[in-house]
């Protein structure tokens, strides 16, 4: 079984709502997305998402952005992520880990060549995040024969018969996007969360993580009510462009997963 | 009229293996809501009527077609019109574009205007029809194309548009782009994005093709009028590719007429001097919303761009040009700096026209090839120098 599957089966198992991080590949370089690993790991972070560094990122807000300068200027590229990957698993690193990926660096790299790579490297699944399910009927086989999960964006402008649509090509999680905009901290958290939920659960049994603008254990706790997992970027990602060390942002993020672990759904 | 070369693109956007909607999930509903709201507009008789009238009381259309007697006789090679697209209001063609985008977003009732610019052309006539709807306008530009076109900036603020500078990357127009989409992901309800050339998610490549067809129709009017038979050629510079695609698109069944796209050389085509994607460096790519030329690095990343022309200077072109240089209907190549910058004193000097930076790369290519050019040449002249030039006068100045 994937491990995104098994993770999301165990969490089922136990009530337990999951946390997923995300951070920037090589933010400052990779040797530090290395070490966040295996501290998120260790605090219990669920999946870890990471991006993977682009010279166009427009779905992201200012902090995204400049994660991935930072990666880009230390030198990582998509075949260097995939190695750090292969290098987390041979050490015994077992946390599900997804590719928040622009679709561009896929189809250069051949979307075939990128999901057998992938695969082999230890990658359970990626979001492409401009790659609507219309344009994706190649690389869904690709990553299905390879055996990972393609995961889709659902946004609050979604009409209910697109995310009918969506929810049949999804697997693994489906990423509900809380709001619209790009990436980035929120000092409020969108009140329509919950009737999106329940219309997005009248099609799919998959699991669904809310994210875009968590940025502390209150806001985490509110939101993982509704979904069955929670993503935290930004809040993450500016911890490690003030220069933190590993074990000090998996001190910043360990609240949060907390948080999110006890919550209970809403009834 | 024309066969298949004109049915594309389908339903969903594609020219072939080109076009398409690659865009994060917030903004596909908005574009397919676009894409129906455009169809709908282009059936409505009051539509096309209501367009029309603006584009001839308020633009200045038709432009003339201008025999340039003494361009050439200069050249001595083929007899060369102008098409006098620097003749509109605002000074390009790019109002053609935007006057049919914000007719739509009334329809639509968005009330806030966005839109990117490089060489603020579009940026200009967006602001323009903005202020003549009264509708709240917001622009994005390069902190560099906003120094290299400081009059376009001050025009675009006298016009009452909120201008923001764009210090991303390169700071020119990729970057200006990926802010306004950033702008439209987080207010898609309240705005329409008015995109300025035939770049971007479906149905954008399209509409603005459609919209700038109007330059071809009146063109290909008036040369069988004057002339009483085709162009041997057209040629025009491609940035985005609309003032190209617009004159070209009304003769791409007269299968005699060639068609020449005139990229920016830049420097010289080695990597990140110029914004020719169609020549080295350029492969197929997916960027800001489009599958397309692009030039990239090897890992995908997108490479740095250099044209003395702001409207050039840009790492992808539209789709459609990517389908027609396949089919073999369109042929590319490209003008460097110093030939555009020739062109452009040129054509000041002999015939009286100040032409812009992005224009002189079509007069440059007509004058380089004059000798191999015959009969009769269209020449899209897209847009006036005034923006143009301080900036040539001190390119000029560091030179002596
Ligand atoms: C006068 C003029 N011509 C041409 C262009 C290039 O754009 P396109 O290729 O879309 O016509 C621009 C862009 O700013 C322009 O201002």
């Amino acid at each position: 079984m994937n491990r995104i599957d098994a993770k999301f089966a165990a969490l089922r198992a136990a009530e337990r709502k999951g946390f997923i991080a995300y951070i920037c590949a090589g933010d400052p370089n990779l040797k530090m997305t290395i070490s966040l690993a295996r501290e998120f790991e260790r605090v219990g972070v669920d999946v870890l998402e990471l991006g993977i560094p682009f010279s166009d990122p427009l779905a992201d807000g200012v902090v995204n952005q400049l994660a991935a300068e930072r990666a880009l200027r230390s030198g990582t590229t998509l075949a260097g992520v995939l190695d750090a990957v292969a290098r987390l698993r041979r050490a015994g690193c077992r946390i599900p880990i997804v590719f928040y990926i622009y679709y561009n660096l896929i189809h250069r790299h051949g979307v075939g060549r990128f999901a057998r790579e992938a695969a082999a490297a230890g990658v359970d699944g990626a979001l492409a995040l401009d790659l609507p399910p219309e344009e994706a009927a190649a690389y869904e086989r690709a990553m299905k024969r390879a055996g990972l999960c393609p995961i889709y964006l659902i946004a609050p402008t979604t009409p209910e018969k697109r995310i009918a649509e969506i929810c049949r090509h999804a697997s693994g999680f489906i990423y509900y996007v809380s709001r619209e905009g790009v990436t980035g901290m929120q000092k409020t958290v969108s009140g329509s969360i919950a009737p999106r939920m329940a219309v997005i659960r009248r099609h799919t049994s998959i699991p669904v993580a809310v994210g875009f603008g968590v940025s502390d254990p209150e806001q985490a706790r509110n939101i993982a009510q509704h979904g069955d997992a929670v993503v935290v970027g930004s809040a993450i990602v500016n911890q490690i462009a003030k220069g933190r060390s590993a074990r000090a942002v998996s001190r910043f993020v360990a609240p949060m997963v907390k948080a999110v672990n006890d919550a209970r759904p809403r009834r | 009229m024309q066969k298949s070369i004109k049915t594309v693109p389908d339903n969903g956007g594609h020219f072939g293996p080109y076009g398409g909607m690659y865009v994060p999930e917030t903004l596909m509903e908005p574009l397919q809501e676009l894409a129906r709201e455009y169809e709908k507009a282009r059936r409505d008789k009051r539509f096309r009527q209501e367009l029309d009238y603006y584009l001839r009381e308020y633009v200045g259309r038709p432009t003339p077609l201008y025999f340039a007697e003494r361009m050439t006789d200069e050249l001595r090679g083929p007899k060369i019109y102008l098409k006098r697209e620097d003749l509109l209001h605002t000074g390009a063609h790019k109002i053609n574009n935007t006057v049919g985008q914000i007719l739509l977003a009334k329809r639509m009732n968005k009330r806030r205007i966005i839109a990117e610019t490089g060489a603020g052309q579009h940026g200009v006539a967006t602001a323009t029809v903005a202020a003549m709807f009264g509708m709240e306008c917001v622009v994005y530009m390069g902190a560099v194309d906003m120094q290299r076109q400081a009059l376009n900036v001050y025009r675009m603020r006298l016009l009452g548009a909120d201008v923001r500078s764009v210090t991303a990357g390169q700071q020119t127009l990729k970057e200006a782009i990926n802010e306004a989409m950033r702008d439209w992901v987080t207010n898609v309800r309240s705005t329409h994005y008015i995109l300025g050339s035939v770049l971007g998610a479906h149905p954008y490549p399209m509409m603005v093709r459609d919209f700038q067809s109007v330059i071809g129709l009146e063109a290909r009017t008036q040369i069988l009028k004057q002339e009483g038979r085709l162009p041997a050629a057209l040629v025009a510079c491609v940035g985005g590719g609309s003032n190209s695609i617009g004159l070209f698109h009304a003769f791409l069944g007269d299968k005699r007429v060639r068609m020449i796209g005139v990229e920016g050389g830049g420097r010289g085509i080695r990597p990140g001097d110029h914004a020719a994607r169609f020549q080295r460096g350029g492969s197929l790519g997916v960027l800001q919303g489009t599958r397309t030329f692009v030039l990239q690095d090897d890992d995908g990343q997108i490479m740095l761009t250099h044209s003395v022309s702001a409207g050039l200077d840009y790492a992808a072109v539209g789709p459609e040009h990517s389908y027609l240089r396949d089919q073999k209907r369109i042929e590319y190549t490209y003008a460097t700096d110093d030939e555009a910058l020739e062109a452009f004193q040129f054509c000041s000097r002999v015939e009286g026209i100040i032409p812009a930076l992005e224009s002189a790369h079509a007069v440059a290519h007509v004058m380089k090839n004059a000798r191999k050019l015959r009969g009769v040449v269209i020449v899209n002249l897209s847009g006036r120098g005034d923006k143009d030039v301080m900036q040539v006068a001190d390119i000029l100045k560091l030179e002596k």
